[in-house]
């Protein structure tokens, strides 16, 4: 579709994959070249989660994006929660979605790093997996550090699609997942020859504050994903804010879908 | 051609649909055309810097939304030096929505406003029920509402819209006082009061307990307001409250209104600005009314009607 010269379209959307994954996930893949060509990672949508009969939530829902990129399907990997989700998940190929976006503020890869290192637990993979892509077609190596309830929970073959990213798994089920053990394996990676240029997360407070103390300790750049409920998307109704430090030590409320979702790890603060 | 310009008093404005304040900002402009809107309403400005309220600010029901969001905003100072450049972009006139907690404060706004080039009027924010005071506001009573306008006509010569509330005994009454105080239209309404709780919690959803209900749920109240202060008063009524689709803003001009504010549905439908608008003017093509203005008030009491189609 044409976006008419406007950055955001509100478009009606054709599913052409919907399909379970896991006990608790779901994905859905558009059919939509020109804005999925036009998303960048850590951007989002805000979807209108009606099944294919009407029904679901009235205001719309964020998701981050999954899968996006020129010749790409625009895909979206969601915990299935609530009503919003559920309605999302009912959609069958050929239904239609309305989806407004891309909206907000992605990663940003800068040029010169070789190597990234990316935590994330749960279906906060989802958020960070086009970065493992985007980062690939610049030449980066992605490493990834995957926490889970279960193996069964993992998805890494939704994470890395095509990257080439090279994933360990850290899981509750066995306490590889607790927060002393991830630490240790940050810090050998830190200390190793593998030694991260930048790292980013999503999903987990626990694994945020960890990584957060340990990016500052060695000393390297990171970014994060943030989530919020919202109401408009588009940074007009100032109802997603989150505390964000300032440049100046000062703590500001910005929002998350317009200065956000991506923001600098150091600046977050914990939820 | 339909002819879509409506007069607010002394404001022309080029079509009669605009946004409701607070649901309303520039980032609209990355979704559609900004400047074919009748006039831009910005969010409500206030003297000083306000933090805003504690999450959550916003809860969705089965056809609104309840928000107790708190006016936050970076002050009057920042709007007339910062905000007020981004504004100037745009070509429909602009309506800057005013909050105050005193009526000195107010007056002394408006009168910083009537000084800052680009602002074409004031729409006095009298009944935001965010505010302390267990909800309470200048609208809720016609002595205070119109004392809040009067001091605000003594102190500029701008265009001076007051936004009346629903969370009154008697909408007419405040509309006249703000009539006789000096306003120049009044928007008909504000979001009601409600409340909804999280029953596993035990405690209100919206951080700051109680907000204001806008959207579809809304529509039938405050058209009901719309249609009391048209048969109340001389001056232009402004509907607002749930308008979401062109028949809904028929509905309001029927009711007495001149122009219509959609707000809430912006959130579901961003561009259901363009589309109200697109709408109306095919709605009054199909009926065959020349003008837009020519649908205000035809389903007042007593009105003559042409015939149904």
């Amino acid at each position: 579709m044409d976006l008419g010269g406007f950055p955001v379209a509100e478009a009606d959307l054709a599913v052409v994959d919907s399909a379970p994954v896991g006990r608790r996930y779901h994905r859905l893949l558009l059919d939509s070249p020109a804005l999925s060509a036009a998303s960048r990672p850590g951007q989002f949508f805000h979807l209108l989660c009606r099944d294919g009969g009407g029904n679901g939530p009235y205001l719309r829902r964020p998701m981050s994006i999954w899968r996006c990129g020129a010749g790409q399907r625009l895909g979206f990997l969601f915990h299935v929660k609530g009503r919003g989700t559920a309605a999302l998940a009912a959609l069958r190929p050929g239904d239609r979605l309305s989806a407004v976006g891309p909206l907000g503020q992605g990663f940003r890869l800068e040029p010169g790093w070789r190597r990234i290192l990316i935590l994330a637990r749960g279906v906060g993979l989802a958020t960070l997996a086009p970065l493992t892509e985007a980062a690939a077609a610049q030449g980066i190596t992605v490493q990834a550090l995957l926490s889970a309830q279960a193996p069964g929970d993992l998805m890494a073959a939704e994470f890395a699609g095509a990257s080439g990213a090279t994933v360990q798994a850290v899981f509750d089920s066995d306490g590889s997942s607790a927060v002393p053990a991830v630490e240790a394996l940050l810090r050998a990676t830190f200390e190793g020859p593998a030694r991260p240029d930048a790292v980013f997360t999503c999903g987990s407070n626990r694994l945020f504050l960890l990584l957060q103390r340990l990016a500052a300790e060695y000393g390297i750049p990171g970014q994060i994903a943030l989530e919020q409920q919202m109401g408009c998307g588009l940074g007009m109704c100032f109802c997603c804010v989150r505390q964000i430090r300032a440049a100046d030590g000062g703590v500001v409320n910005l929002r998350v879908c317009a200065e956000g979702p991506v923001f600098d790890l150091q600046a977050a603060l914990a939820w | 051609m339909v002819d879509l310009s409506v007069r607010i008093g002394g404001l022309a404005l080029a079509n009669p649909v605009m946004p409701a304040s607070g649901t309303f900002g520039p980032e609209l402009a990355q979704v559609f055309d900004l400047n074919r809107l009748g006039a831009l309403v910005t969010k409500s400005v206030t003297p000083q810097y306000r933090q805003g309220n504690a999450l959550p600010r916003l809860c969705e029901t089965e056809a609104g939304v309840l928000n107790s969001i708190g006016i936050p905003g970076k002050g009057l100072d920042h709007f007339c030096t910062q905000a007020m450049a981004e504004w100037r972009r745009f070509t429909p006139p602009l309506v800057v929505s005013l909050s105050a907690d005193t009526v000195a404060a107010f007056a002394d706004a408006a009168a910083r406003l009537a000084a800052t080039p680009g602002v074409a009027a004031i729409e006095a924010n009298i009944s935001c029920p965010n505010l302390e005071e267990d909800g309470r506001a200048f609208a809720m009573h016609p002595e205070s509402a119109a004392a809040a306008i009067a001091a605000m006509r003594a102190a500029c010569a701008l265009p001076l819209w007051a936004k009346l509330s629903p969370n009154t005994a008697d909408i007419a009454a405040v509309a006249r006082a703000v009539e006789e105080a000096g306003a120049d239209a009044v928007v008909v309404a504000n979001t009601i009061l409600g409340l909804a709780i999280d029953i596993e919690r035990m405690v209100p959803k919206l951080g700051a307990g109680m907000g204001g209900f806008s959207g579809p749920a809304f529509k039938p109240i405050a058209l009901r307001l719309v249609w009391q202060c048209a048969q109340a008063v001389r001056i232009p009524v402004i509907g607002v409250g749930g308008i979401a689709t062109p028949a809904d803003a028929v509905e309001f001009l029927m009711a007495g209104a001149s122009a219509v504010q959609v707000g809430t549905a912006s959130f579901v439908s961003p561009t259901a600005l363009p589309a109200v608008l697109d709408g109306l003017a095919a709605f009054c093509a199909r009926r065959g009314f020349a003008r837009v203005s020519d649908l205000t008030g035809l389903a007042l009491p007593g009105r003559l009607r042409p015939a149904a189609e």
